[in-house]
């Protein structure tokens, strides 16, 4: 057989569109309005632009290798959330500082996780799903049942409402592609990248050549622990509102997102462009079956059986007998 | 360290019954001892196939949607009024549910290949899904002299949860000794070096991911005789506790390193963990961060005794 040849992410991009197309026959979906389909579609990559903040730290950690995870980002997400809305309280002036602190604390919390596993040696999904425990009960304290605050109206301006009346894009999609872009670069085009992918294939090796692998091991999960941050502060931002399980939802559509684009779970093979493609379709397909007016139960399980047959086409390992 | 991965877990399990009796000082009379162990019971079959799965170099986050399914089947098709038949008659069928939900997991993992996180998170949907299927809204139920039999048995004075646990451990015993216990730690160090060496790796893959299906099966009889209802979302917290049960009981996260005393010792730590927290009087609003501050440095201290060694060598 003939083995046809498609990146991973163009087949999850294309996948989407085909999906979205065939939406368009349900019921109570666009039909034939092709404004109608258009404004559907923009408030889907809208909505991505969230899942896909947060699984960027997500590709990195991955990428890395050595069963690299981040279960904490859920919880980074709420608390940099609730900090941002109880810092802001409403004004313009104070959005800067919140957003520097979510970074500071996202990275923080990263920079714990990485110290746990490059000296202690813990595994990163156990030490990750530790620090989530942390982080929840640090969130529970800090909340007390309600908290005090507010958005500022020009984080809503951004995050939230298209760029102007003429081009109904929403700032959200325009600050995720300026943040693609920065990740391909970050990935690709500098020496920390190329690190990032030595030691995501071979540690050792890495190490021989010269690679500081505890300093890249440290920095790469600081850097998760940020973006998650930067991903709490952009949720808050479009919702207004903070809860205490507002980020952990996030948390496990973060790993299928990187999954379904295509990155290696082992490490060492990735993009991010996949991931923004896998966060699309998922996003795609969650608010399509809650568009069909499907059951929780029946919704759970399209979205188990999905994923189950995506990471089937292109998931696989290598055969044990080479 | 290494050559007795259950010897950390052992005090961190005395140090934790000795908080526990100073707190409570009724911990071992009959009654008290048995009302902790049949709540603590669950989750140490989850954690048993856990450990195996680990041991075998997987995971398994969908074990908590098979205990859901098991619960809600007896729930639904046994019901409050049930005959005793009846209710054994779908334990069987339970089982065998559980142990087709394992061999699906395995399936996608050693056959086609897929990595085991992805995929079990991925049937863990799928069964969280179906669960909430057979039973939309929490509710059905069990006989209560059957739920009873789970609840108040303590065969010559023991908890019932001391029988099941030393049969456990005696089954581990032997099945560590036997060829079928060697494949596994094998495959759980490196799977191709014990594929080289004429290990039937995927075969014994696909074994553990039934094993585990059927423990956790086991698991939800256990929780639905203990809580005698029926609840769709009944194990969707286990999974994680189960994990990190096998990881605090000495067993090394990326399989080949370990056994199944450690984890058992883990899970009855984690569960009187929550005990303790509990008797202690902390403000609600600290428990969750205790409970989490003291797993991290319970899963620390291996790592800090290891480098101080380290240190000094």
């Amino acid at each position: 057989m003939k083995r046809f040849t498609i990146s991973p992410p163009v087949a999850a991009l294309i996948l989407a569109v085909i999906l979205f197309l065939l939406s368009g026959f349900l019921p109570n979906s666009y039909g034939s309005d092709v404004k109608v389909a258009l404004s559907q579609a923009t408030n889907i990559v809208r909505l991505s632009v969230f899942l896909g903040v947060i699984a960027a730290g997500q590709t990195l950690v991955i990428i890395s290798g050595f069963e690299g995870i981040d279960l904490s980002a859920g919880s980074i997400v709420t608390l940099t959330a609730i900090l941002s809305y109880v810092l802001v309280k409403g004004e313009n002036n104070m959005v800067l500082p919140a957003l520097l602190v979510s970074l500071v604390v996202g990275a923080f919390i990263g920079l714990l996780n990485g110290a746990g596993i490059t000296f202690l040696k813990i595994s990163p999904f156990v030490m990750t799903l530790g620090m989530s425990g942390v982080v929840t009960g640090a969130v529970i304290i800090i909340n007390h049942g309600n908290v005090s605050g507010k958005v500022a109206p020009i984080m809503t301006r951004l995050i939230a409402r298209p760029i102007s009346q003429s081009i109904p894009i929403p700032g959200a999609i325009v600050i995720w592609l300026i943040f693609g872009v920065l990740m391909w670069l970050l990935l690709e085009r500098t020496a920390f990248g190329k690190n990032l992918f030595a030691i995501g294939v071979n540690r050792v090796a890495s190490k021989l050549s010269g690679v500081n692998v505890t300093g890249m091991n440290l920095a790469t999960y600081s850097l998760a622990g940020l973006l998650a941050g930067f991903g709490g502060f952009l949720v808050v931002g479009n919702t207004g509102v903070v809860l205490i399980q507002l980020g952990q939802p996030f948390l496990f559509p973060s790993i299928a997102a990187v999954a379904v684009g295509g990155t290696l779970l082992s490490g060492g093979k990735g993009s991010y462009w996949g991931s923004m493609a896998g966060a699309i379709v998922l996003t795609l397909i969650t608010s399509l079956l809650t568009t069909m007016q499907m059951p929780d139960s029946v919704r759970r399980m399209v979205l188990g059986g999905t994923l189950l047959i995506l990471i089937s086409i292109y998931g696989r390992q290598q055969a044990l007998r080479q | 360290m290494v050559r007795y991965p259950a010897f950390f877990p052992l005090i961190l399990l005395v140090l934790s019954i000795a908080i526990n009796l100073f707190l409570q000082p009724n911990m071992f009379d009959r009654e008290t001892l048995n009302s902790n162990m049949r709540v603590f019971l669950p989750l140490i079959l989850l954690t048993v196939g856990q450990a195996i799965v680990l041991l075998g170099g997987g995971i398994d986050i969908s074990v908590g949607g098979v205990v859901s399914i098991v619960n809600t089947i007896l729930a639904t098709r046994v019901g409050l009024d049930g005959s005793p038949e009846r209710m054994w008659q779908f334990v069987m069928i339970s089982l065998l549910v559980g142990a087709l939900a394992g061999a699906i997991n395995g399936f996608f993992i050693a056959y086609l290949r897929l990595q085991p996180i992805i995929t079990t998170y991925a049937t863990s949907f799928l069964y969280a899904g179906l669960a909430l299927f057979i039973l939309p809204n929490p509710g059905g139920g069990i006989p209560a002299d059957i739920a009873n039999l789970y609840r108040t048995s303590t065969p010559l004075g023991l908890p019932l949860a001391f029988y099941v646990i030393a049969i456990l451990l005696m089954v581990w015993i032997y099945i560590s000794s036997t060829r079928y216990g060697k494949y596994l730690f094998a495959v759980g160090g490196k799977a191709t070096a014990a594929y080289e060496t004429a290990v039937p790796v995927t075969w014994i893959q696909l074994s553990i991911y039934i094993i585990s299906g059927f423990m956790a099966a086991l698991a939800g009889i256990a929780i639905t005789m203990l809580s005698g209802s029926g609840n769709a979302e009944i194990g969707g917290q286990m999974t994680l506790n189960s994990i990190t049960a096998v990881v605090i009981g000495g067993n090394a996260f990326s399989g080949g390193i370990g056994g199944v005393t450690g984890p058992v010792m883990g899970a009855v730590t984690l569960s009187l963990l929550q005990n303790i927290i509990s008797f202690a009087h902390i403000n609600t609003w600290w428990e969750t961060l205790a409970k989490a501050m003291i797993i991290v440095l319970a899963l620390a201290v291996p790592g800090i005794i290891n480098l101080v060694r380290r240190r000094r060598a």
